[in-house]
Order: structure tokens, then C-alpha cells, then sequence
């Protein structure tokens, strides 16, 4: 801690030289106890100090990786002192939940129709450029990672939609999966198939998803995610007409880039709709990636609404020997049987590989009842509000934690628009991006009977 | 109280969150069977002295669910020595409120208990031990519920099942009333949790004792009622019939037995391109929150 009040002082007292920012911030975070010694002695001869300076400055250049991080992220700077001049442990909570908040107003401000069926392929780039080490160890194996969250957290929010899997390699796409509802064929599909050879076409890539996805039926959503690593594309023919023909074709195309922006790629993402972006690293790479487990606003004339038959499976007696249509294997019990032709099924959601009727279980729709049910965003409290704190509730309404700060006043707290109780931040979050319903408005039956009669 | 990260936790300290179904109407009609609200609590007071005697640093938390409101009613990490005494009070405390908030004289029927409520409330308070560092007691929920199932609840209460589902935190269910509860049944299903139904209501502190006691840690060494086969199936917005095969609107997701032209929930024509007309299920959401 003294290391870190030194090195404050340093920044706070002396020259506004980067390089002897940077000594301080090297000697406070790595605690390296012969560079504090230096700055200590820094701060008692001047001279001395200058000196060093341009010694430091020689060896900054020629800088480690590990010590430029400290230096680049500068976060000595986000260092608060009370008023005692005691360091102040960072206020990240109400930072964090602030950007969480505009996010949430963000997705929810316009209230629209979202695309609940979706046909998703994601085109993964594994060419030359995929084996860069800028990502750590390599793009491809981060990509392959992200990739596979997401194939999780897509199927959770959609259950009802489908994922495919292609790759660009050596100037050509194959299809590595076909559309399928089960996140473990495709994870596996993906993790065996990892390596990268020669040059990606984004044309190639766009002509096959424009293919396959051409086959689907109308009322669902396609999209297409493209994950490029490479700088350039490799095509046979005009690309243009190709992205002309995926906008012909409905079909919205976004692209993550994980080296630079491409005109090309931003071009194709304005032309069907989609959301081009450029990772900076890799927890970025994620929150991109992730962003596209929500389902998008439905563009009218992009899917015809349309009725769909789907069947109810009801699982089979246990104890009762079958052989299942999806793996070709007997099993015993434990499955489900479609009811129009009655083969043996292992997991739901599918698509019955007999009749090809779409099975489902009544939890896979509620699943995504939330997303056209969604809860209001909570709202701050004033701070006027705050001020006669003997009225507002002392305990979160959701988990009970004391809404007061050290010294029993009121901390940061959000209320519900509807039933007015009062949250801490952090139910705030879970309640509108895990839970789904505000436990206040639940627990009071007057204002469900309110609501229930304006239905 | 020690602070918590001072404790050290082992995999068998739990933190039960009970919800205790109070419905006046529920219990008014248990009257006439020999099982009645005070008996129902002194069974369920048993209970948790026997959970907080397992374990010193077992955990137990009570909500009520009420018929109008719901509300914490006790807390073992807060509370006194003076359990029984500090719940009953809060209980009876919670009643008086829950009647005080009625606006309709009579109800016709039981009425349903206000479930989803409780079951955020408990997500919520669970959410904060998960939060409180990576040493907590394993949490679960039991809900000793008797009321029916609310129609109107199925979105509220399938949301907080897959919430729960996400965080592994398995929902018991005990169902005292005489009818199985469909919700519950589905909850224990999907969390993977235990759904029972004790045959003989009197001898609900041993059916407690014996299934709901164990810690998760020991439940797979035990032979707990196996789950019983939940019926999948969903019933039809028209009729409410359950069906195998139905048809299933693209935007909303509403389920019907016959082909229809329109969709009666979201008002959307099907078979052909709609107009950029908003939805009638965004005119749904936006009146009813």
C-alpha cells in the first residue's frame, strides 16, 4: 500500500513524464521491492532523479510485455483519496451497473417484435491468418472457445432455433454441420475439425449460407454470423452481386473481424441489415460474440408469420427397450416417441428424422416467453428522493440486503416503475438478465389483477 | 454472527430457503380434514430445528406466500435464539398484512397462492450468498405448497424454474393439499429437485425429515422418491385441451389445435407477408407491465 501512495504522490507532485509514470506504476503493481527503493530515493535528490529518468527512458523503450501492461492501462490514475488521504478502494459496482443500465435501455427502449425462429449459420474464418498469435495462444483456439459459448448460450435463449456450422479454408467454404438444434453434435463437429490452412473467400462462404439457408421455410429468421480473421478475401467471382443476392435473399448478415476493418465487410453488414464490429481482445471478442444470443428485432418483411406444426412428445415407458431414430443404437428407456410416427427419440428440441415433424416441449416455448414478455428497467432513485431516507424501505425488496451505506445513509438503490419497491444493483442485473420477472410486481396480487384485465 | 468468510464450508451446509404456502382460502378448506394451519407449522417448525441442529452453520429461511403479498419471515443468520417465537410473530404479523391488502369480500374457490413471488424472492436472496464469495452454503428451495396452480403465473413461474436451473439450484416440492401441483411437478423435473406428495398429511415432519433434510451433497448416496414422469404435453390457447401435435404461431409463440387464419394472441394473418403493423403482442406487454 505505501508503494502505492508513493507512486501516486510521484504523479500527483512531479513532471508529468510518461516514463516516470510508468517506473511508479512498474514499482506499485509488481512490488518489485529494489524499484521502490529507487523512487524513495527519487523523491530525496533531485538530481539523482533526472538522471535515472533518462536511464528509465532508454529501458522503456525496450519494455516487457508484462511491464507495458501497467503502464498502458495508467490505472494508478484511477486511485481516489478520502479525505483522511487514505487510499479509497475503487468504485467499480455503480460504474459497471451504470454501463449495464445503458445497455438495458438500449435493447429494451423500442419495444419490438423479435425473431424467435432463427436459422443461424456461423462462418468461421480458418485460414492462414486464424493461426496469428495476437490472441493468445492463437485466433483459431479463441475463436473455437467463444464460438462454443456462444453454441450454449444461443440454444439456452433460443430453443426453438437452429445453428449450422461453416469454415473458410484454402479459398473454399465447406459446410461443417448442417442446421441441427443439439449444441453437443456441433461443439464436437467444430473441436475436431480445428486448423488452418491458406486463404478465406468471404464470396464462397456467403454463396453456400445463401444456398442452404434458401431452403428453409419462410416464417423463420435467417442470419448468417461471420467471424474473420483474415485482412482480404479470396473470391472466384463479384462479390457484390453475391452480398446483392443475400439481400435478396433475407438473410442478415453480421461480422465480427478480429484483425482490422474491411470495407467489404462493413459494405455487406449495411447491405443486409446486420452489425459489423472489430474486436480489440479477447474478453471483447466475447461480449461481440455473446450479443448475438438475444434474438434480433424481426424485420417485418423478413419472415412471414406463419402457423407451424409441431409435435408433444410424451416420454416412453421406462424399462422399455427401443432403438432410437437419431443414433441408430438400442436403448433403454428414458426417450420420447413422436406422436405422428411414433419412432424413438432421445432429446428434444428435434426434428423427428422419420416424418420430419418439429418436436418441441411445452418448457422449450415458455423458455422464450421472456423475450416478449420483458420487465420494465428498473428506475434510479433520485438523489432528492434519497434525501428523506426515513420513508424509503432500509432492505432490498429481492434478497434483503441493507440498501444503506456505512454511516445509514441511503447507497445506490433502482425501484420498479410498477410496483415501486426498492432493489440493491446487483438483484437489479439478475432480475433483468437471468430471473425475468420483478419479484415486487409478483408478490402483490393487485397489480397482476390490474394487469391482467388491461390484457 | 462470524463473518463469512471466516466460516469454512463444507459441502454438506446448506441454506434452505422454505416457502410456506399461507393462502387463507387453501387452509380454510383443510378445516374439515384433521390437518390444519397450526398443526401444518408446528410440523415445519420441528423441521428446521432439526436443520439447524444437522449442521451448526445451516442456514434456513422462510418465506411466506401469500394470498395477496409475500414476505420474509424468518432468517436463522439474523434471528435470535428465540426462534420459534421471532417466526410465529413475523408470521402472524405477515397474515394480518396479507388480509389487510384483500380487496375482493369472497372468492370463489381456493384461489391461488402468489408462487412466483416467493420463488424470485428466494432466486434473489440466493443470488447474494452466491455472491458473497466463493465459500456458501449449498442452496436449495422447498416449497410446501397446498393452493392450485394460478394460470396466470406460468410465464412468472417457468421464468424463475429456468433461472434456477441455470444456477443448479434445485426446487423440493412438498404438495400438501389433495391435488399434484403441475408447476411444482415441472419445477422438481427441470432443477432437479424432489417432488413429493405425502400420502398421510399427518405425518408430514417425517416425510420432511426423511426426504427434504439431507444436504445435496449426501442425496446421491440415498434413494429419494424417483422423479415422476412430468407430462410434457402443452394444452391449446382455444380449447385448453392437451394435444400431441398442434400448431405454433411464428411470432408469439402461442399454441393452437386447429389451423387458423389469424393468430388470436398476436393478431397476425398467416400465409402471407404482414404489414409493418406493431404487433399485438408488443401492445400486450406494454399494457400490461
Amino acid at each position: 500500500m505505501s508503494a502505492l501512495e508513493k507512486g501516486k504522490e510521484h504523479v500527483d507532485t512531479g513532471s508529468s513524464s510518461s516514463a516516470e509514470a510508468a517506473i511508479a506504476a512498474a514499482a506499485a503493481n509488481s512490488g518489485s521491492n529494489s524499484k521502490i527503493r529507487q523512487i524513495r530515493e527519487m523523491n530525496t535528490e533531485e538530481k539523482r532523479f533526472n538522471q535515472e529518468e533518462e536511464d528509465e527512458e532508454e529501458n522503456g523503450r525496450g519494455r516487457e510485455a508484462w511491464e507495458r501492461t501497467y503502464a498502458d492501462e495508467r490505472s494508478w490514475e484511477s486511485l481516489q483519496e478520502d479525505e483522511s488521504g487514505l487510499l479509497r478502494p475503487i468504485d467499480n459496482k455503480t460504474l459497471s451497473h451504470a454501463q449495464y443500465r445503458r445497455r438495458l435501455r438500449t435493447a429494451t427502449a423500442a419495444r419490438i417484435q423479435k425473431g424467435l425462429i432463427r436459422y443461424l449459420y456461423i462462418i468461421i474464418d480458418f485460414s492462414r491468418a486464424a493461426a496469428e498469435m495476437d490472441y493468445k495462444p492463437s485466433r483459431m483456439v479463441v475463436v473455437a472457445r467463444q464460438v462454443e459459448a456462444f453454441i450454449r448460450e444461443f440454444f439456452d435463449q433460443n430453443p426453438l432455433s437452429q445453428i449450422g456450422l461453416v469454415i473458410l479454408k484454402d479459398g473454399v467454404a465447406h459446410c461443417l454441420t448442417d442446421l441441427g438444434g443439439s449444441p453437443e453434435a456441433h461443439i464436437k463437429a467444430l473441436m475436431g475439425k480445428l486448423g488452418t490452412s491458406g486463404d478465406a473467400s468471404l464470396q464462397n462462404g456467403l454463396d453456400l449460407v445463401c444456398d442452404l439457408l434458401n431452403q428453409i421455410p419462410s416464417y423463420g429468421h435467417r442470419e448468417a454470423l461471420i467471424l474473420y480473421s483474415a485482412l482480404s478475401t479470396c473470391d472466384p467471382g463479384d462479390i457484390l452481386e453475391t452480398i446483392q443476392k443475400c439481400k435478396a435473399s433475407k438473410i442478415r448478415c453480421s461480422v465480427i473481424g478480429l484483425s482490422a476493418e474491411l470495407y467489404i465487410c462493413k459494405h455487406l453488414c449495411q447491405e443486409t441489415g446486420g452489425m459489423y464490429f472489430v474486436a480489440l481482445d479477447e474478453p471483447h471478442l466475447k461480449e461481440l460474440v455473446l450479443e448475438h444470443a438475444p434474438p434480433p428485432p424481426a424485420i417485418a418483411e423478413f419472415a412471414v408469420a406463419n402457423l407451424i406444426k409441431m409435435g408433444f412428445p410424451q416420454r416412453t415407458a421406462e424399462g422399455v427397450i427401443s432403438i432410437c431414430s437419431c443414433h441408430k443404437e438400442a436403448k433403454v428407456g428414458g426417450g420420447y416417441s413422436c406422436p405422428r410416427c411414433k419412432a424413438r427419440i432421445c432429446e428434444l428440441p428435434t426434428e423427428c428424422c422419420i416424418c420430419g415433424l418439429t418436436l418441441v416441449s411445452s418448457p422449450h416455448l415458455a423458455r422464450s416467453y421472456h423475450h416478449l414478455f420483458p420487465i420494465r428497467p428498473f428506475d434510479d432513485v433520485s438523489p432528492s428522493a434519497l434525501k428523506d431516507f426515513h420513508k424509503l424501505p432500509k432492505n432490498c425488496f429481492g434478497c434483503q440486503l441493507s440498501l444503506l451505506n456505512p454511516g445509514n445513509l441511503p447507497g445506490p438503490q433502482v425501484a420498479c416503475p410498477n410496483c415501486k419497491q426498492h432493489f440493491c444493483l446487483d438483484c437489479d442485473i439478475y432480475i433483468h438478465e437471468s430471473l425475468h420477472n420483478c419479484p415486487g410486481c409478483e408478490s402483490l396480487r393487485n397489480s397482476k389483477t390490474i394487469s391482467d384485465m388491461e390484457e | 454472527m462470524t463473518p463469512v468468510s471466516s466460516k469454512l464450508y463444507a459441502d454438506d451446509v446448506s441454506l434452505l430457503m422454505v416457502l410456506v404456502d399461507t393462502n387463507p382460502y387453501f387452509w380454510s378448506s383443510m378445516k374439515n380434514t384433521a390437518f390444519t394451519f397450526p398443526k401444518f407449522i408446528s410440523h415445519v417448525l420441528a423441521f428446521l430445528n432439526s436443520i439447524l441442529l444437522l449442521n451448526q452453520m445451516n442456514q434456513v429461511v422462510v418465506i411466506a406466500t401469500g394470498y395477496n403479498s409475500c414476505d420474509y419471515v424468518f432468517d436463522s443468520s439474523t434471528s435470535s435464539m428465540q426462534r420459534a417465537e421471532c417466526l410465529l410473530e413475523k408470521l402472524e404479523d405477515f397474515v394480518d398484512k396479507d388480509e389487510s391488502l384483500s380487496q375482493e369480500d369472497s372468492v370463489d374457490g381456493i384461489g391461488f397462492s402468489l408462487l412466483s413471488g416467493s420463488l424470485s424472492m428466494a432466486l434473489c436472496y440466493i443470488q447474494r450468498v452466491f455472491r458473497s464469495g466463493p465459500l456458501h452454503p449449498q442452496p436449495r428451495i422447498l416449497c410446501l405448497h397446498g393452493s392450485p396452480d394460478g394460470p396466470g403465473q406460468y410465464v412468472a413461474v417457468m421464468n424463475s424454474i429456468f433461472s434456477a436451473q441455470r444456477s443448479m439450484v434445485p426446487i423440493d416440492s412438498c404438495v400438501i393439499g389433495s391435488q399434484h401441483s403441475a408447476f411444482l411437478q415441472q419445477a422438481s423435473y427441470i432443477t432437479g429437485g424432489v417432488y413429493l406428495k405425502p400420502q398421510v398429511s399427518d405425518g408430514l415432519f417425517q416425510y420432511l425429515s426423511t426426504v427434504f433434510a439431507t444436504d445435496l451433497h449426501s442425496r446421491s448416496f440415498l434413494q429419494l422418491p424417483r422423479p415422476v414422469g412430468v407430462d410434457f404435453r402443452a394444452s391449446c390457447f382455444c380449447h385448453k385441451n392437451t394435444i400431441d401435435m398442434g400448431f405454433i404461431c411464428s411470432v408469439c409463440l402461442s399454441i393452437f389445435c386447429k389451423h387458423h387464419k389469424k393468430c388470436s394472441t398476436c393478431g397476425s394473418n398467416f400465409g402471407e407477408a404482414r404489414k409493418q403493423d406493431p404487433s399485438a403482442s408488443d401492445q400486450r406487454t406494454s399494457d400490461g407491465s
